[in-house]
């Protein structure tokens, strides 16, 4: 007995560092898997408003680039707007509408790691939850994962762990998109199939079999592809629309049939076992 | 007088996680590159405290920039492993003679000083960048990144070591 705490005494120094070492490496590579720790992300009280505090701030400097970017959005909707079809205009009741839209603001952004994480202003007080997507008004931005009452994290495409479906404009061609951690403006398309033709400058979609995102929101365009011949797919390179260095204003999307979607899948997938 | 050394040491913890997570988080030079200042809390630490009580407030530095920047608990991982090393690497730079009552970081030569700077934020980021990217396949990214992001923290530190100096201590 004498000797295990002559022990302990010795080298608590060690015990202590390995006792700290051994925890933040469970947090870390717990959080490696799909669903991170509810607490351990910057969508809390404390470092959620000092980022929005800071952010109040900065704000300032950019209103005129931002205003102008929403000016340029109002005049792509107005233009979409005018030159419809004649149809009678959509109900307004909007009890039933499938996909909800919150406006929202980028207080923290991060793009030069290798699992990005961005935090917004809204939280569950207005009514996000985990796997909303979130675009911008040039493209997709990323999927919400952890929410506190007035803020939330979103997973940016910019983040090794992110997998989103895409496919080719105007075909049936899905994959899925990844990034490769190497340049913040480029992200990769995998799974697009070898009988499929490709073009350098064809657009890129979110596709159809996400419940996240509805379909058609532009993701990018192809910069390169490559496709070796042991390959059954091809390897191909997008341009993001959005500049992922100077978003601010977000739109987040509920899809408010996800929740029939999953359960409907998730019982098809128990019946079949 | 301990109440003032323990005061300006909780002023600094304070202070450095605000200046990484607010400023030098968002400098990205090249895409990449964000200086970690806040391993400067470990250089200007006393000799002399507690180590135990040191390695504890290293953890919950490193936890507090995790916790801001979203990157889990690598921060935290690494800056213990500095703060455990940390007699190790000043016994290499300056010799026993650390061990000595009346030895001060400003009583050493600078190149000494700058040795044990780069020391420590050397082993800091290698251990960082290995957790961060988390495969041995990247090697050349991660020895990249040591080197890259390596050479911006210690020009960065040493410019604010030089700025508030420690010499009232």
């Amino acid at each position: 007995m004498q000797q295990i705490i002559n022990f302990i005494l010795r080298y608590k120094n060690f015990l202590l560092y390995a006792f700290l070492l051994g925890i933040s490496l469970i947090f870390t590579i717990r959080s490696q898997s799909y669903h991170r720790s509810k607490f351990f992300n910057s969508a809390n009280w404390l470092t959620g408003n000092i980022y929005s505090t800071t952010n109040d701030i900065t704000t300032y400097f950019g209103l005129g680039e931002e205003n102008r970017k929403l000016v340029e959005e109002n005049k792509r909707l107005r233009i979409l707007l005018f030159n419809r079809e004649k149809e009678p205009l959509p109900p307004l009741d909007t009890t039933n509408i499938t996909y909800k839209v919150f406006p929202g603001h980028v207080i923290k952004n991060s793009y030069s790691l290798p699992r990005n994480y961005i935090t917004i202003d809204k939280g569950s007080a207005n009514g996000l939850k985990t796997d909303m997507g979130v675009i911008t008004a040039q493209g997709v931005l990323g999927i919400v994962e952890n929410t506190s009452k007035n803020f939330a994290t979103v997973q940016s495409i910019l983040n090794t762990n992110s997998r989103i479906n895409a496919k080719l404009k105007n075909t049936n061609n899905y994959g899925s998109l990844v990034w490769d951690a190497k340049d913040y403006q480029t992200v990769q398309l995998r799974d697009i199939e070898r009988m499929v033709t490709l073009r350098i400058g064809d657009t890129v979609v979110t596709g159809a079999s996400s419940s996240i995102f509805p379909e058609n929101i532009p993701i990018g365009v192809i910069k390169n592809f490559d496709l070796s011949n042991s390959q059954s797919s091809y390897n191909i390179d997008i341009k993001l629309f959005s500049d992922m260095t100077t978003v601010k204003n977000v739109y987040i999307i509920a899809n408010t049939q996800r929740k029939e979607i999953i359960e409907l899948e998730s019982r098809t997938s128990n019946d079949q076992q | 007088m301990i109440s003032n050394s323990y005061f300006i040491n909780i002023l600094r913890f304070v202070l450095l996680i605000l200046v990484q997570v607010l400023i030098f988080n968002n400098l990205n030079f090249f895409g990449y590159i964000n200086p970690m200042v806040y391993i400067l809390f470990l250089y200007w630490y006393p000799i002399r405290e507690k180590r135990a009580l040191f390695i504890l407030l290293s953890f919950l530095l490193g936890l507090m920039v995790d916790w801001f920047s979203d990157t889990m608990a690598i921060h935290a991982a690494a800056t213990v492993t500095i703060a455990y090393l940390r007699p190790m690497i000043m016994r290499f730079c300056f010799g026993v003679n650390y061990e000595f009552q009346n030895f001060k970081l400003t009583n050493t030569t600078k190149a000494q000083q700058i040795t044990f700077l780069a020391l420590l934020i050397i082993v800091h980021h290698l251990i960082f960048f290995t957790l961060e990217i988390f495969s041995f396949e990247n090697t050349l990214l991660i020895l990249k990144k040591v080197f890259s992001i390596g050479m911006a923290t210690i020009i960065i530190c040493l410019l604010l070591s030089s700025l508030f100096s420690v010499s009232k201590e």
